[in-house]
């Protein structure tokens, strides 16, 4: 999920909307050091919405205060949803253009078509 | 060995079908080439010691570099143009996250996300028009600039590639400039047919960065230069017309003069509103 916190449509594009029909689960170790770091680049509301359009059952607050930074069990949670969640069949859809990119076997396809590049 | 060049076989995601996919992924010299070559161009990347960063590989393949990238405890998402080559990665089950796309398109990643880009043996393959609509030159600069936006400031990006001729370096090294980027070319072992391996290493912004020294063979070759510095000076004094360098000392004070005559310079706030439109502009 981590990757698509970071991916981004043609123009301004983000966040895209993720749709999906498959979303696994695959343990991944902890790396607590990574996540505190990536935590300063991710969308979190973003983030927050993949969670809810995907439909996990995953609680996050709804902000990252100063305490819930250092709070083990947000990590642990973060690290999940980033790094343990795949999305394996599905879209990822442009907020902009609603040009939707289709997600298969665990990769987005970003392809484009020629008309589409500036 | 007269080996013909791969992109003059045609565009990669043909050339790197199932087929070849597979054949490159289980030739064990190339797998060696390949690593090797990742390790220097991590180690040029010169990422925070002992920390644990998210990486972009471009043109990641089967995700040879991207394995080294994961021994070292890094986390990388790979991006490639090959879907047959893409394939073979997730078999081979690696770490990272891959994406399908062409990179002439521009990098489809919102702004500073990634703490540094390596890319090998991929960048020659942009120096190709596959398609009668394709403009090398522009696609390049398409490249070069959506990698800057995509990067954090002060990150690298270091590319390993086999330029076919000086052109193609000066069109590659021109358009990462003209993007924005400064840096230069890393040259290990220039003396050696065999052994020389060329690395473009670029600086994303941030402070101003040492560029790293090639490697050199170990007995009887000459001290030759194993690097080739380019950034913004070199263009600087090309077209002044009469005028000052720009952002020197005396285009400053020029530019103050006009801002006063103009009614825009404050006296009062002096300095700081001057730099505010210096920096904005």
């Amino acid at each position: 999920m981590l990757t698509s916190n970071v991916l981004k449509g043609i123009t301004k594009g983000f966040p895209l909307k993720i749709s999906s029909t498959k979303v696994e689960n695959a343990p991944v170790d902890y790396n607590r050091d990574f996540i505190i770091r990536i935590m300063q680049r991710i969308e979190y509301d973003a983030l927050r919405g993949a969670v809810t359009d995907l439909g996990l059952h995953e609680s996050l607050p709804e902000t990252i205060s100063e305490s819930t930074q250092q709070n083990e069990e947000f990590l642990k949670k973060l690290h999940k949803v980033l790094l343990e969640y795949e999305v394996e069949e599905g879209e990822l859809i442009c907020p902009e253009t609603g040009r939707k990119f289709p997600i298969s076997k665990g990769i987005p396809n970003m392809l484009l078509q020629e008309t589409e590049v500036s | 060995m007269a080996s013909k060049r791969p992109e003059h076989q045609g565009p990669p995601d043909i050339f790197y079908n199932e087929e070849e996919a597979r054949k490159y992924s289980q030739n064990t010299h190339i797998i060696d080439v390949q690593t090797k070559l990742s390790e220097r161009a991590i180690e040029l990347l010169n990422l925070p010691d002992e920390e644990s960063c998210l990486v972009l590989d471009i043109g990641c393949g089967s995700g040879l570099s991207g394995e080294v990238l994961s021994e070292l405890g890094h986390q990388w998402v790979g991006l490639d143009i090959s879907s047959a080559m893409l394939d073979v990665a997730q078999e081979r089950e690696v770490e990272g996250d891959l994406v399908l796309g062409d990179i002439g398109y521009g990098m489809p990643f919102r702004a500073g996300s990634f703490d540094g880009a390596i890319s090998i043996s991929a960048l020659q393959w942009l120096c190709q028009a596959d398609k009668s609509y394709h403009n090398p030159v522009k696609r390049l600069y398409k490249f070069f600039s959506t990698l800057y936006g995509c990067l954090a400031r002060g990150a690298r990006a270091v590319f390993q590639f086999y330029p076919e001729t000086p052109h193609q370096v000066d069109m590659i090294t021109q358009q990462a400039m003209k993007a924005g980027f400064t840096g230069g070319l890393v040259v290990d072992y220039p003396n050696s047919t065999r052994a020389k391996k060329m690395f473009l290493c670029l600086f994303a912004g941030g402070q101003v960065q040492q560029l790293p020294t090639g490697l050199t063979g170990e007995e009887g070759s000459e001290r030759v230069p194993t690097q080739a510095r380019f950034d913004k000076e070199r263009n600087r004094y090309k077209n002044l017309r009469g005028k000052s360098l720009k952002k020197s000392r005396t285009w400053i004070m020029e530019k103050k003069e006009r801002s006063r005559n103009k009614g825009r310079y404050d006296i009062n706030r002096g300095k700081e509103i001057y730099l505010l439109h210096w920096i904005r502009s």
